[in-house]
């Protein structure tokens, strides 16, 4: 049985499964739901100085619906906590108290003030909390206050705002990113050269859920007009994991604990964040969506894969995917895989055929002896996993690669052992010119 | 001492709640959730075997995804371009051996898209918005007879009145819409769908409806070729098999009671038998056994000469008859009916031809329908060539008479369906179309 327990940035909790700073962890109420469901930590909804913020009592959430109406992508417009501070860290004690196993770190959003800093940060140590994170990253609403997003995209502040922390308390610091940059490297460098204890990405993304063809207004509105909110779930998660990625590999900020954060509705989810460095993940929309059981699911299911990889620890598989992260030009050029269409699967639909013969490289016969037939022409397939991709059957279309020894029919060329890579590519004229 | 066995046929065997749930819609309708769900089951399959297997070539994976869209009147539009009867045919197709039969969903998940439940939720939302998606062409001039105002008259009509020409429709019958009127059980048709649908397709002008006249006995054919200038037969199948007895007397005709049914404003006033008895294996045999059910009767049996594979009936009306209690027998025919039961000999195949066994047995009968098939009358159309009894056509659905062309089941070619009625039709207006003023839009 896999050993579950974790030890991020010093803080102790029995699952890698912790609720992120939202609406779930608001209050003690929520909270304790979740702990009692078995959430093996949250992040409590970040506080503010008081007076507490006022939210819009219109609609706050927008949804990006699949097909059978799942829930893909999620937007709010909902502000920090808008309960008084003094009401949030009385519970965050209580709550500590019943329930010491389990991990409560603190959010944490004040003006860019050292001072601010200081009298807040010496408030949350008082109710025996494990730990802060900084909301660096909240996109809408505090970020027209000089507050969470506006401090995050920029490198300079994340370094100050973190130093200060971790100057005045003894609590582990996590600083919280935003994915509102175009780099997500240099604020994390930034959290990494000021001392953070670790940093958890993303934050939500800007984003306007849609748009209210009668009304002529974007979603959710209030009173006819409406504002951009924090998007987020499973649509999200490669863009995350790409920044988690990028993070783990960075040599300024490899040595940094990552919490992942951004889509996560099982424990698939969770296995390919830790899997690029991630210590822990941190959810929020699958328990709004589901409610707090959905963890249930996410412990048994790490549980079951970790003990059918031999994982027996989740350091033993953390951060095992990111040395197969690379750049673009150091991938083979010399390597090659043709599609296979398991005709035995195969329901016919004749999807991979039109998509490929209208949109790519007409590699899919679409009959064969005047009967409906699809079957891929290796002289004109470049492996691009497009029909597998859309392909309704799971596992009928494979890419399949060629051996070495093999000759790809598409170009002629034999596929050789040594990797070819464009830096090296003979088709490539820098590479010709540095050969020289 | 034996008795004579009485005959008890009566109306009235039933409650009113009773007929009303009896004979209102076999499956309802999808709400709108439900259709969305259902639609986005289709995997919009490129040269999609559904839309190959439908006689009208309705583009299936289009209008489903309309549907999915949230645009049902955009998805009534695909279908009605392809067929006019759409939502009729919704109702009577056999999906489960067309386009249901070959969706590729079978081999995914075992069940096909539910694709004639999906058109008629596309074409109700159309007739319940009273939308007309059609207009007319510029005028021609051009004068167009249509003999009969059922599917194949109807869906030739309007193709021509959209094309610009002037179409007259003559109706032996007193309502448009033939066997979809008529001949076809009203559980099927329930909402007065059959006349809605002739409303619409007769709303978009330029076609004007003559009833209560027939060829042969109020019109000729050559007084309508020298009057128009083409003509279209859609005469259906006016006469009914004889079951070939001695003394028939006692049996009655399926198609008869149907229609009787079907224009009853009171149900309990149509007399049904305690026990009937139904001879034949098509679709009518099972309307009007489940409709005799239904009404009230006790017993209803079907008896067919031939086996379970051989019957007319699709293997889901078969089990809707059975689901409703009607008992089918398989090989045995009618020797004789008599007051209070009908007498059957076994039938087998012997050197792959059906033959008598000599072994007879009875089975108590109030009632007997005969549902064995019908024929062409062939009165007012002696001067055309015929084929098996049917007038014979080529593939434009031209008859031997120049000017004249026919289609439906009164022609020889493909099966007795609405929705191949249609699409000879269809064919027929486009080959009108092509010989009166050279291909164009339908004529491609």
């Amino acid at each position: 049985m896999a050993d579950l327990r974790t030890t991020f940035a010093g803080i102790r909790s029995p699952n890698p499964f912790w609720l992120a700073s939202a609406p779930p962890t608001d209050k003690a109420y929520n909270v304790v739901r979740a702990f009692k469901e078995g959430w093996g930590g949250v992040v409590w909804k970040t506080l503010g100085e008081d007076p507490p913020v006022m939210n819009v009592s219109g609609p706050r959430y927008g949804a990006l619906h699949s097909a059978d109406r799942r829930v893909i992508g999620f937007n709010n417009i909902e502000l920090i906590t808008d309960r008084p501070l003094q009401l949030n860290l009385d519970e965050i004690k209580q709550v500590k108290r019943d329930w010491p196993d389990r991990a409560i770190v603190v959010s944490l959003m004040v003006p860019c003030e050292e001072q601010s800093w200081i009298a807040i940060l010496k408030r949350v140590e008082e109710t025996g909390a494990d730990g802060v994170e900084l909301n660096l990253g909240c996109p809408h609403g505090m970020s027209e206050r000089g507050m969470g997003s506006a401090v995050g995209q920029v490198p300079d502040y994340v370094e100050m705002v973190t130093r200060w922390c971790k100057q005045h308390t003894r609590m582990p610091v996590i600083v919280k990113l935003t994915p509102n940059v175009a780099d997500i490297r240099p604020p994390a460098m930034a959290a990494a050269r000021a001392g953070a204890d670790a940093i958890s990405l993303i934050n939500t993304i800007n984003s306007i859920i849609g748009v209210d063809l009668d009304m002529m207004a974007p979603l959710p509105h209030t009173r006819g007009v409406g504002t951009h909110g924090g998007y987020c779930g499973p649509a999200v998660k490669p863009i995350s994991l790409n920044m988690v990625a990028e993070i783990a590999r960075t040599p300024e900020t490899a040595h940094v604990p990552l919490s992942g954060i951004g889509g996560i509705e099982g424990w698939r989810d969770a296995a390919e964040y830790i899997a690029l460095g991630c210590g822990n993940v941190q959810v929020c929309t699958a328990a709004m969506i589901y409610g707090f059981k959905v963890v249930k699911e996410m412990i048994s299911g790490l549980s079951e894969w970790m003990d059918a990889k031999g994982y027996a620890t989740i350091d033993d598989f953390s951060g095992r995917a990111i040395p197969k992260v690379t750049d673009w030009r150091h991938l083979d050029l010399g390597y090659a895989v043709k599609a296979r269409i398991d005709q035995s699967l195969c329901i016919k639909c004749g999807r991979c055929h039109v998509a490929c013969e209208d949109v790519s490289h007409q590699a899919i016969t679409r009959e064969v002896n005047g009967v409906r037939h699809y079957e891929v022409i290796d002289e004109e397939c470049v492996g691009c996993n497009l029909c597998a991709s859309l392909c309704p059957v799971e596992n009928c279309i494979e890419m399949v690669p060629l051996a070495v020894g093999d000759v790809d029919v598409r170009t002629g060329r034999t596929i050789i052992e040594e990797p070819l890579p464009w830096d090296r590519h003979p088709a490539n004229p820098m590479a010709r010119v540095a050969a020289e | 001492m034996e008795r004579e066995p009485r005959t008890d046929v009566a109306p009235g065997r039933l409650s009113p709640e009773a007929y009303a749930a009896g004979f209102s819609d076999l499956h309802p309708g999808f709400e709108p959730n439900a259709a969305r769900v259902e639609a986005e089951r289709c995997l919009f399959c490129y040269d999609a075997p559904c839309a190959t297997a439908c006689p009208t070539s309705i583009d299936i994976p289009l209008f489903i995804r309309e549907i999915a869209k949230g645009q049902p009147k955009a998805a009534a539009k695909t279908i009605l371009d392809a067929n006019i009867m759409g939502a009729m045919c919704a109702r009577v197709c056999p999906t489960e051996t067309l386009c249901e039969e070959v969706c590729v969903r079978h081999f995914s998940d075992g069940a096909p898209v539910k694709i004639g439940q999906l058109q008629r939720y596309a074409t109700d939302a159309l007739f319940d918005a009273g939308a007309q998606p059609f207009t007319r062409a510029e005028a021609t001039g051009r004068r167009i007879a249509v003999v009969g105002a059922g599917p194949a008259g109807l869906a030739c009509a309007h193709a021509l009145a959209r094309a610009g020409h002037e179409v007259t429709i003559f109706e032996a019958r007193e309502k448009p819409g033939g066997l979809n009127e008529y001949g076809i059980a009203a559980y099927k048709a329930a909402g007065g769908i059959a006349q809605r649908e002739v409303d619409f397709i007769l709303s978009l002008g330029g076609i004007v409806l003559k009833t209560g006249v027939a060829l042969g006995r109020d019109f000729y054919l050559e007084t309508l070729r020298a009057e128009y200038d083409a003509v279209f037969l859609g005469l259906g199948l006016g006469a009914v098999n004889a079951l070939g007895l001695d003394r028939e007397e006692g049996a009655e005709d399926a198609i008869d009671y149907i229609a009787a049914l079907r224009q009853a404003e009171d149900l309990s006033a149509l007399p049904v038998g305690r026990r009937v008895v139904v001879v034949g294996g098509g679709m009518t045999a099972v309307d009007v056994a489940v409709q005799a059910k239904r009404l009230g009767a006790d017993e209803v049996t079907i008896v067919y000469r031939r086996g379970e594979k051989e019957m007319g009936a699709s293997g889901y009306e078969q089990e809707l008859a059975l689901t409703e209690g009607v008992a089918i027998r398989h090989y045995a025919r009618p020797v004789a009916v008599e007051s209070g039961r009908a007498i059957f000999e076994r039938t087998q195949i012997v050197d792959g031809r059906l033959a008598g066994s000599g072994e007879t047995f009875d089975i108590p009968c109030d009632q007997l329908f005969k549902a064995i098939g019908q024929a062409l009358d062939p009165s007012g159309v002696e001067t055309i060539d015929l084929l098996g009894g049917r007038i014979k056509v080529d593939d434009e659905r031209r008859t031997s008479i120049p000017n004249v062309w026919a289609g439906g089941d009164c022609v020889h070619d493909g099966e007795d369906l609405t929705v191949v009625a249609v699409e000879d039709g269809k064919r027929a207006a486009a080959s009108i179309i092509a010989a009166l003023v050279g291909p164009g839009r339908f004529g491609t």
